[in-house]
């Protein structure tokens, strides 16, 4: 700032004086606290969350309310006992042991991918629900490929995985075509895609070219060997190739996003689309372009699901509620391929933890959906939290990604 | 002079001339589909007989006899001759009633090809009809009541699903009305929390909604695993008996569809009339459709911005509540997980293909009614359809409609955008 005193004598409005950093640690040591600053709305959050879904754990323990009646201390003492029971085979079951890492992993792997897929999707101001859509017809595409083609395992893979980014890509850019041609909205395109491919899989599993043969109900053929995805760290553990794909894809959309040109039009259409339209950027096409791209991402988790782990056999529940999670989890990471890595691995965790939950401690898996769904409303009003914490706002803030039906 | 309005006129017309075209392409096809399909390749004298009485009616066996054939032919005229009224050089057209009324003879012809040579229950289907439209009529009306005002509700699954866990749980405990009220103030209490989210943080309408549909999936799941499996007696509800209206429940056909029924269906009849007047016919109305179409202009003109939302969205949560208490008190006693199973999403549909209308909620949510009653009975008559394409029908049409191929949806124009007061 010291070479600019000219320039500020001339034209006084141009730079404004630096301002002293607002935080206290900052002043001090000098150290930018920005990133740590990020950290914490997402931390709290996750807090409030977990003591929340304490709350709820505590509330339905029957054995609990009923002694309450007679001995108000020995019920709220077993309450959190039961709660302490519950939290501690969450952590155990996602980080106390080498197979609890594994399976933490193995849960992070597609939640990862479709994370990817809703956060580039936000980044171009596009709002992708859809992808659970996308991951059944990508799904679809890889077992047709493994089911149909009789080729070695090195190629075969990578053919199914092929087919499942055409799937999704094609699944998604529908909305993307149909955001650019009629303006219809995203939301509601998705939406409505998700429950055709739902049915659609549905069929095709009824069908021989899918189906299992002598089944009535829909369920698929095995997937054969070839088409399986190696696990990496052994038989024991269900980590397979598909966390390695995982990564790269992290790693892929951290470049298209920030050092590809396609990136950065997506992030100036996000910002502000008339705008790009004037510099000249082509924004039907690149809405079409994002959408395909989200869609190919969700249609790799899609892949994995189908090939990924045993018994290599799908119904039409293959995609489960992974498409919901992704939205929780790219806000969380704040729309980042960073931010999407440590939120999957938090959310893969959650999923493995609560499974072990399930088992030793009769606590429903549904408390983590419970949690996730919580963390989003403190994600997404962080004024919320910071009442609660009293937490001084940032300088800027808000960011409203969707904008009416109209389009 | 002349010259320039000819071609303003022309450019003003464009769009609605090439869905005229596109309908009347579609309405060919589907004629030569007709004639071809449904009539040539039947054999002559197969005859579909339609049941118009149910077992249980006064006046009994009331029947349709039809020469498959025969009508397959006639629906195929009635189809090119509105085809040929689309593609015709004039101005005057109705595209949207002619595609209606296509679609009506078409799926009569289709249903006297799938009866050809046995006997169906037509009141049957309509009844189940009548009675599967009801919670989507009632999500679309939640709908409604929000976007009118211009907060975005996709949150109508999630107030149905809690509203209906609450409802089998209250109803269990202390009957029928208990649940009722419950379901109401559940789904009540869910629009506040929407409004909240949506109005005092401006939380991006979408997320808020999408939040309600994953909160209230997981809450109601993991009660009904951790509660309601070691305490079964708080999950069979008692069920609303039907009423039947003295002497139009007589009537052949349309009484067994209309007026024999529990109370939730007409009361959503009801809400449909008392919506449409309040909307357009009330000053209540007017405010309403003004916050939602330009909120500034209405707070200039004194109408309080934020509590015209705030009511509106908490009366929208409760219309989902009256469907959740729909689905839990008359249809089944017991709660099963997510067992809404996406009919808050068709609601969204009914709401989009009903143009933001009570009436067009109603036909709507009958037509989607209809489509899936449609895929319950094709399996009876053993149809080579596969019933997955039925059940498709609500998504694809909406997809059909958003993108503005046969008739455009325009939605309130600040629909989604958070007010900032200045």
């Amino acid at each position: 700032m010291t070479e600019s005193t000219d320039t500020n004598l001339t034209n006084p409005e141009k730079s404004p004086p630096e301002k002293p950093p607002s935080n206290l640690f900052a002043r001090i040591t000098g150290i930018n606290t920005g990133w740590i600053r990020s950290l914490l709305i997402p931390t709290l959050a996750l807090l409030v969350a977990l003591i929340f879904g304490a709350v709820f754990v505590a509330l339905t323990d029957l054995e609990a309310l009923a002694l309450l009646k007679e001995d108000f201390g020995g019920g709220l003492r077993l309450m959190a006992e039961g709660v302490g029971l519950a939290y501690k085979a969450l952590f155990t079951g996602a980080f106390g042991s080498v197979y609890g890492l594994s399976e933490t992993l193995f849960a992070a792997t597609p939640l990862l991918l479709t994370g990817l897929a809703v956060a580039l999707g936000f980044r171009a101001g596009l709002f992708n629900i859809g992808a659970n859509g996308q991951m059944l017809i990508g799904g679809m595409a890889a077992l047709w490929v493994a089911l149909h083609l009789n080729l070695p395992g090195f190629i075969h893979i990578p053919l199914a995985i092929l087919a499942a980014i055409i799937g999704g890509a094609l699944w998604g850019g529908i909305s993307g075509l149909l955001k650019a041609i009629t303006g219809a909205h995203e939301v509601i395109t998705t939406i409505m895609l998700n429950f055709i491919a739902f049915f659609l899989v549905e069929y095709l599993l009824t069908v021989p070219v899918f189906q299992e043969a002598g089944k009535i109900n829909p369920i698929s053929e095995f997937v054969p060997l070839s088409a399986r995805f190696p696990q990496v760290f052994g038989a024991d553990y269900r980590v397979s190739i598909g966390l390695l794909i995982a990564v790269a894809a992290a790693i892929f959309v951290s470049w298209l996003l920030f050092r590809s040109s396609w990136g950065f039009e997506f992030r100036a259409v996000g910002f502000n689309p008339t705008a790009s339209r004037f510099a000249g950027m082509k924004v039907q096409s690149l809405l079409v372009l994002v959408m395909g791209f989200s869609g190919a991402l969700a249609g790799i988790a899609g892949a994995n699901q189908v090939l990924g782990f045993s018994p290599y056999q799908v119904t039409s529940a293959f995609a489960g509620t992974i498409g919901f999670d992704a939205i929780a989890l790219a806000l969380l990471g704040q729309s980042h391929p960073v931010g999407v890595v440590w939120a999957a691995l938090l959310f893969g965790a959650l999923k493995a933890g609560g499974r072990a939950m399930q088992a030793s401690a009769q606590i429903p898996l549904d408390l983590v959906v419970v949690i996730q769904a919580l963390i989003i409303v403190f994600i997404a009003a962080p004024e919320l939290v910071r009442a609660i914490f009293r937490v001084k706002p940032p300088e800027k803030e808000k960011t409203q990604i969707t904008k009416g039906w109209g389009g | 002079m002349t010259d320039t309005s000819t071609t303003q006129v022309r450019v003003r017309a464009t769009p609605e001339i090439r869905r005229a075209r596109i309908a009347g392409i579609i309405l060919l096809v589907m004629a030569a589909f007709v004639f071809w399909f449904f009539g040539l390749k039947v054999m002559g004298d197969l005859n579909a007989t339609f049941k118009l009485t149910l077992p249980t009616d006064k006046i009994q066996d009331i029947k349709m006899i039809l020469n498959t054939r025969t009508l397959a032919f006639v629906v195929a005229g009635v189809l090119a001759f509105l085809s040929g009224v689309q593609l015709r050089k004039s101005t005057e057209k109705r595209t949207n009633m002619a595609v209606g009324v296509g679609f009506f003879f078409f799926i009569f012809a289709f249903l006297a090809w799938a009866a050809a040579g046995k006997s169906f229950s037509l009141v049957g289907m309509l009844r189940s009809t009548v009675i599967l439209s009801i919670p989507v009529t009632l999500g679309a009306l939640s709908g409604i009541m929000c976007e009118r005002v211009a907060v975005i509700n996709i949150g109508i699954e999630g107030q149905l699903l809690a509203s209906a866990f609450t409802a089998t749980i209250l109803g269990s405990a202390f009957g029928l009305w208990a649940g009722v009220v419950g379901a109401l103030v559940v789904g009540s209490l869910l629009g506040l929390f929407l409004a909240w989210l949506a109005i005092k943080y401006q939380v991006d309408q979408i997320i808020a909604g999408v939040t309600i549909n994953i909160f209230a999936l997981g809450i109601t799941s993991f009660m009904a695993a951790r509660v309601l499996r070691k305490a079964q007696h708080l999950n069979s509800s008692p069920q609303f008996p039907a009423i039947k209206i003295p002497f139009l429940a007589d009537i052949p056909l349309l009484g067994s569809m209309f007026f024999n029924h529990n109370f939730f269906i007409y009361l959503t009849f009801l809400l449909v009339i008392v919506l449409h007047i309040a909307f357009f016919h009330t000053r209540w109305g007017l405010r309403s459709r003004s916050v939602g179409e330009h909120p500034r202009a209405a707070d200039t003109v004194g109408i309080n911005v934020f509590a015209t939302r705030y009511r509106n969205v908490i009366l929208g949560g409760l219309m989902a509540g009256v469907g959740g208490a729909f689905l839990s008190l008359t249809q089944v006693s017991r709660f099963e997980e997510n067992m809404t199973a996406g009919i808050g999403y068709i609601g969204l549909a009914a709401m989009i293909f009903g143009r933001w209308k009570p009436f067009g909620a109603l036909a709507a949510g009958l037509v989607f009614g209809f489509a899936r009653a449609l895929q319950q009975k094709l399996g009876i008559l053993a149809t080579p359809i596969p019933s997955e394409f039925l059940l498709m029908t609500p998504y694809l049409v909406t997809i059909i409609v958003v993108a503005g191929v046969v008739g455009k949806a325009t939605p309130p124009a600040a629909d989604g955008q958070p007010y900032l007061k200045e």
